[in-house]
């Protein structure tokens, strides 16, 4: 032995004397071993996350051009083309979607947290949490059975926007009522006392006093139906050429990246990358926006 | 009240009140639609695995087989893990790690269904086939019992990649959700442990979880709930193949809802339609009742004993 290890293990002979007992030795490595594993488990998460948006990004990147942006898709097997009638599809579909569910789900919040008492509140309470839960396919199957065979006869847009909506509210819903709930009810007291009606004070004090919660639902809820597949595909259905028209089926980005998948062609799987970039583009510049005003959140929480 | 407020009260009751009444709408609805298929089957509707459109048999079994095998496997791997990762995030990071780990792991719940479904078709797919499959069946295949699990070619379309795409969507739920709870948890449970000399593991597991249990557990139900009704991810790679139940994770099957995305169009009969909308029902009904039993569970943590001195 040379001298440094004689000292490493003199030293190491004195730390077993001194310990306490060895059953702390024990304790301290299911200790190591705990920490151990949940920092794996979280750096599995956060690597799962980049590899996954790494690939999006690779994949994609290279099959971006005007054309995808511009062009409608071109007949299978054909290289070229792109994917805007889906882009005006999602955009329409998203739109109509926010046009129900945005005023649908801000006056669930209000009426929750203004006005509700009683039976009727907590029932839409405890409706919210269920229908926020619903598999979003059997969304697609109430939509297609009510609006998509009853009144369209035929696969539509706007049975698609209405799947999207009942997806958006219950997301709107909770996001908005939590943060009425923080709106001091001194802003409302102080508005009331100077002789305001109710009403002009929840639309003039506390929402705009709510704004960046009201901004981070509606966002939240744009991110989730932009990205929806499985209710579009059983009421929108898709469509290979630009359509404006709410009663005729309907491109969407999402339903596109499923149908290119599937499909053989090369051409057609970098497509799919390609708008799965775009949407994830999309998603992550509205979270950045969400973040922003959740941080302007705090100011009053 | 003015005139004014009773509208504008009105409105909001309105539109409230149309919630439930959606909820009502979407449940009857589907009754309705399913009522033939009920009748005609009835429970052999669950419990007979013969799925055939032109003769008209039709029994979901192996559907609902492929549906808890995959959700099963989804809580096996993303249970842990994700318990695993709040934990991280609410006991163990440095307050500066802390809300980047929260962000990364909530914008992993932000990644649309068909992304997920893309990457596993065209990343994981390969992977698992030529991977960690053969290695599976080399390593499990030949012991008793569990080497049933791992039997037949690996063909990367199975129900095992199904149940890990499940698992890595899941676990930004589980997450959450856990953290949430954790939060919940009174500093005085922790402080008591620590005063007495235990390690931060100790504290954890003695202290922490016992007082989390419910809540975690609900959370790990509310990943279950949202496995059974994943859609898009899970049809693109499971293979939608076979409707006989195997024991083997390799064998290419259906859950219930890769069944209604796979042949909705395709159903040109009543009696067809009236089948996959009871499959529909069977799964809103099931999501329901697990929401329920999960809410109750998360609820029962931060409205427990000691929740007036909550951190938060």
């Amino acid at each position: 032995m040379t001298e440094l290890e004689l000292t490493t293990w003199r030293r190491v002979k004195t730390a077993a004397l001194l310990a306490p007992s060895p059953s702390f030795d024990r304790r301290r490595v299911s200790n190591a071993l705990a920490s151990g594993f949940m920092l794996v488990s979280a750096a599995i998460a956060v690597s799962v996350l980049t590899l996954i948006v790494g690939n999006v990004v690779m994949s994609g990147w290279p099959a971006l051009n005007l054309a995808f942006f511009t062009e409608r898709p071109l007949p299978p097997g054909e290289v070229g083309g792109g994917v805007a009638p889906a882009i005006v599809g999602t955009l329409l579909m998203v739109a109509v979607g926010s046009c129900i569910g945005v005023p649908v789900g801000v006056f669930t919040a209000v009426y929750l947290s203004e006005y509700g008492r009683g039976g009727l509140a907590h029932t839409v309470s405890f409706v919210i949490d269920l229908i926020a839960g619903l598999p979003s396919i059997a969304v697609g199957v109430f939509v297609w059975a009510f609006l998509v065979r009853n009144v369209v006869g035929q696969y539509n847009g706007l049975a698609g926007g209405v799947a999207l909506a009942i997806v958006m509210i219950p997301i709107i819903t909770r996001t908005v009522e939590e943060t009425l709930r923080l709106v001091p009810d001194s802003l409302r007291e102080a508005s009331l006392a100077l002789g305001i009606p109710t009403w002009r004070t929840i639309l003039r004090v506390v929402l705009p006093t709510a704004k960046a919660g009201l901004v981070t639902g509606v966002v939240l809820s744009l991110t989730r139906a932009g990205g929806e597949t499985a209710p579009l595909l059983l009421t929108a259905l898709g469509n290979q050429f630009f359509n404006l028209d709410p009663r005729q089926p309907m491109a969407a980005l999402s339903v596109q990246i499923y149908q290119y998948a599937r499909s053989p062609y090369p051409d057609w799987h970098a497509k799919a990358w390609a708008a799965a970039l775009v949407l994830i583009t999309l998603g992550a510049a509205l979270s950045a926006v969400t973040r922003w005003a959740i941080q302007g959140r705090r100011k009053f929480g | 009240m003015g005139r004014g407020d009773r509208v504008f009260a009105g409105v909001a009751t309105a539109l409230a009140a149309a919630v439930p009444l959606l909820l009502v709408a979407i449940v009857l609805l589907l009754m309705a639609d399913a009522l033939p298929a009920v009748q005609r089957y009835g429970l052999g509707f669950l419990t007979n695995s013969m799925w055939d459109p032109v003769a008209e048999k039709f029994g979901a079994a192996a559907y609902a087989y492929g549906t808890v095998v995959t959700s099963a496997l989804a809580l096996l791997i993303a249970g842990p893990i994700g318990v695993g990762c709040a934990l991280f995030i609410a006991e163990y990071a440095p307050a500066s790690v802390r809300g980047l780990v929260a962000f990364l792991v909530d914008l992993l719940a932000t990644i649309p269904s068909v992304i997920y479904g893309l990457w596993g078709f065209f990343v994981l797919a390969p992977v698992m086939r030529s991977g960690l499959e053969p290695f599976l069946k080399n390593t499990f295949g030949p012991l008793p019992v569990v080497g049933a699990l791992f039997t037949g070619p690996a063909v990367g379309r199975d129900l095992l990649v199904a149940g890990v795409i499940l698992a890595i969507m899941i676990l930004p739920t589980v997450t959450a959700v856990s953290r949430e709870v954790l939060r919940a948890v009174p500093d005085t449970q922790r402080e008591g442990m620590l005063a007495l000399g235990a390690t931060k593991w100790e504290t954890i597991s003695k202290a922490v979880l016992p007082y989390a249990r419910g809540g975690i557990a609900g959370a790990l139900i509310l990943g279950l709930a949202r496995a059974l009704g994943e859609t898009m991810a899970v049809t693109m790679v499971i293979g939608n193949s076979s409707t006989r139940i195997q024991a083997s994770l390799f064998t290419p099957g259906y859950t219930l809802a890769s069944a209604i995305a796979n042949q909705f169009t395709e159903a040109d009969k009543a009696i067809y339609f009236s089948a996959i909308i009871t499959i529909a029902l069977v799964l809103l009904l099931v999501a329901c009742a697990l929401n329920i039993l999960a809410r109750l569970l998360v609820w029962s943590v931060s409205r427990g004993p000691g929740a007036g001195s909550v951190r938060a």
